[in-house]
């Protein structure tokens, strides 16, 4: 599992490194960044869907391989 | 090296360099029809501003109102979403309705940059401030935000009936801002008068309605010629040295944002924590709920958020145009409710009930786009800190005359009185 921030619609609302910092950080305006490349270590999975649930601009996706 | 004369002139006669804006005539008195001849400044509104949006939501989804020289309400999610988003159609020169709008050539900068700016210079306003209220930045205050509630309840001492609007709620982001803007501590009872005159009164005449701004303006110029002779590591210091473009900044732009820190990071975060705290005092199952899973609040306090939240915003329409149905006209005020749209069952299963677990939030009370609060992790840590002390040292209290609650009026809603039963 995989995720991305779409830069474009990012505020800095901060959900998602309020919700997940395992997975997310801000940059130094409050952005949020996907950290490690944005790969979910394994176990991790529900705190990145909880992320992108809760993203008030729908910035976050959440890419699963098959 | 030269004299920063930037902020010698008197601001009124800053004031009348200005371009004019336009008047409105003054109309008050009870609402006809919430759809014709909305006031969200009429005691019924502040009193329950819920019953009337939802109506709304349901029979005319976007309400207009002949007050203010003409203003429609969006009620739906997804409406206002779209404004929030549309800074084409949609500007921020002015964004507290009042019988007063601000000259078009006033735009992009508006009176208060970043949140009255449009693009492009909104970006490179707000650019400014962003360093300063990363969550990281924030998180340095949060040790003297959680020793400030401490003593507000170390002086409950005794008593068992507190006001938690006036004696706790209002004083923690007085205070907050105080430190960051490097104010007198001892000044901030003051802060909420300004507060009062610059959200309280937009419903006076114009003219009246200056006057009472004065007083802010007035003060600010002081703290800031102070500053300058008296440079410091705070936000006014930082905003008299910014540079933007090559140059120091406006006179207007230093004293604009001063301002726009100031109100806007009191009142809106004294009624999160009041709105918080009254929810909790009329619902005993939840105050229980969180004393005892206190792992459970940043949860619970995101739906406080979405359910009470503070700010309702405002734009005014750019050019004539049919929008969703209706006929816009230039310079109309749309009325920007991120708590109707927090409410709309479109969005938020539920969405008229308070769930302390809701999982799933996403919620506007911080806005959408580009004007996303600058303070909201600001405001989140002092909500957090405000609650955890409270319950920590407080974990009973109630609701003893429900009818004795005030709320306050105009587009930053929480209660201004609330008398807590305290063990």
């Amino acid at each position: 599992m995989k995720v991305q921030i779409d830069s474009g619609r990012c505020f800095g609302h901060g959900r998602c490194y309020d919700l997940a910092p395992e997975l997310f950080g801000e940059d130094e305006e409050g952005y949020g960044q996907a950290l490690g490349g944005g790969i979910v270590p394994a176990g991790r999975e529900d705190a990145a869907r909880l992320a992108e649930a809760n993203c008030p601009e729908r910035a976050i996706n959440v890419l699963v391989e098959e | 090296m030269s004299v920063d004369d930037r902020f010698s002139r008197d601001h009124r006669e800053e004031r009348e360099d200005r371009p004019r804006g336009a008047r409105s005539e003054a109309v008050t008195g009870p609402v006809s029809d919430w759809a014709t001849d909305f006031s969200h400044a009429e005691p019924e509104w502040a009193a329950d501003p819920y019953l009337i949006q939802d109506d709304l939501r349901q029979r005319c989804p976007i309400a207009h109102t002949e007050r203010f020289g003409g203003a429609w309400l969006p009620t739906r999610y997804d409406d206002v979403a779209s404004i929030a988003y549309d800074t084409e159609r949609f500007s921020s020169r002015s964004i507290i309705i009042s019988n007063f709008r601000p000259a078009p050539e006033l735009a992009p900068v508006g009176a208060t940059p970043p949140i009255s700016s449009d693009p492009p210079f909104h970006h490179d306003a707000r650019k400014l401030l962003l360093p300063a209220f990363t969550k990281t930045v924030i998180s340095r205050y949060e040790q003297s935000t959680r020793s400030f509630c401490h003593s507000l309840i170390d002086a409950f001492d005794g008593k068992d009936l507190v006001d938690a609007a006036q004696d706790y709620a209002k004083y923690i982001p007085m205070r907050v801002m105080a430190d960051m803007l490097g104010f007198p501590p001892e000044d901030a009872p003051r802060f909420a008068e300004f507060v009062e005159d610059v959200l309280g009164t937009v419903s006076l005449p114009p003219e009246a309605r200056l006057e009472r701004l004065d007083k802010l303006w007035d003060y600010l110029y002081v703290q800031i010629r102070d500053h300058v002779d008296n440079p410091r590591d705070d936000l006014t210091t930082y905003l008299i040295n910014a540079e933007l473009y090559g140059r120091k900044l406006d006179t207007s732009h230093v004293v604009g944002t001063i301002v726009l820190l100031l109100i806007a990071g009191i009142d809106t975060t004294w009624s999160a924590i009041g709105a918080s705290l009254w929810h909790l005092a009329a619902h005993p199952a939840d105050r229980e709920r969180l004393v005892a899973s206190p792992d459970l609040l940043p949860t619970a306090m995101e739906e406080f958020l979405r359910a009470y939240a503070p700010v309702t915003m405002a734009r005014l329409v750019k050019e004539d145009m049919h929008w969703r149905d209706v006929d816009m006209k230039a310079d109309d005020w749309i009325l920007l409710s991120f708590p109707a749209a927090n409410r709309d069952p479109a969005q938020f299963d539920q969405a008229a009930q308070v769930v302390i677990d809701r999982e799933v939030n996403r919620h506007a009370a911080f806005g959408l786009g580009i004007h996303r609060c600058v303070g909201s992790h600001l405001a989140r840590m002092e909500l957090r800190v405000a609650l955890e002390v409270w319950l920590s040292r407080v974990p009973v209290f109630s609701l003893p005359d429900p009818a004795a609650v005030t709320w306050s009026t105009g587009q930053i809603r929480g209660p201004r009185t609330l008398p807590l039963q305290i063990p």
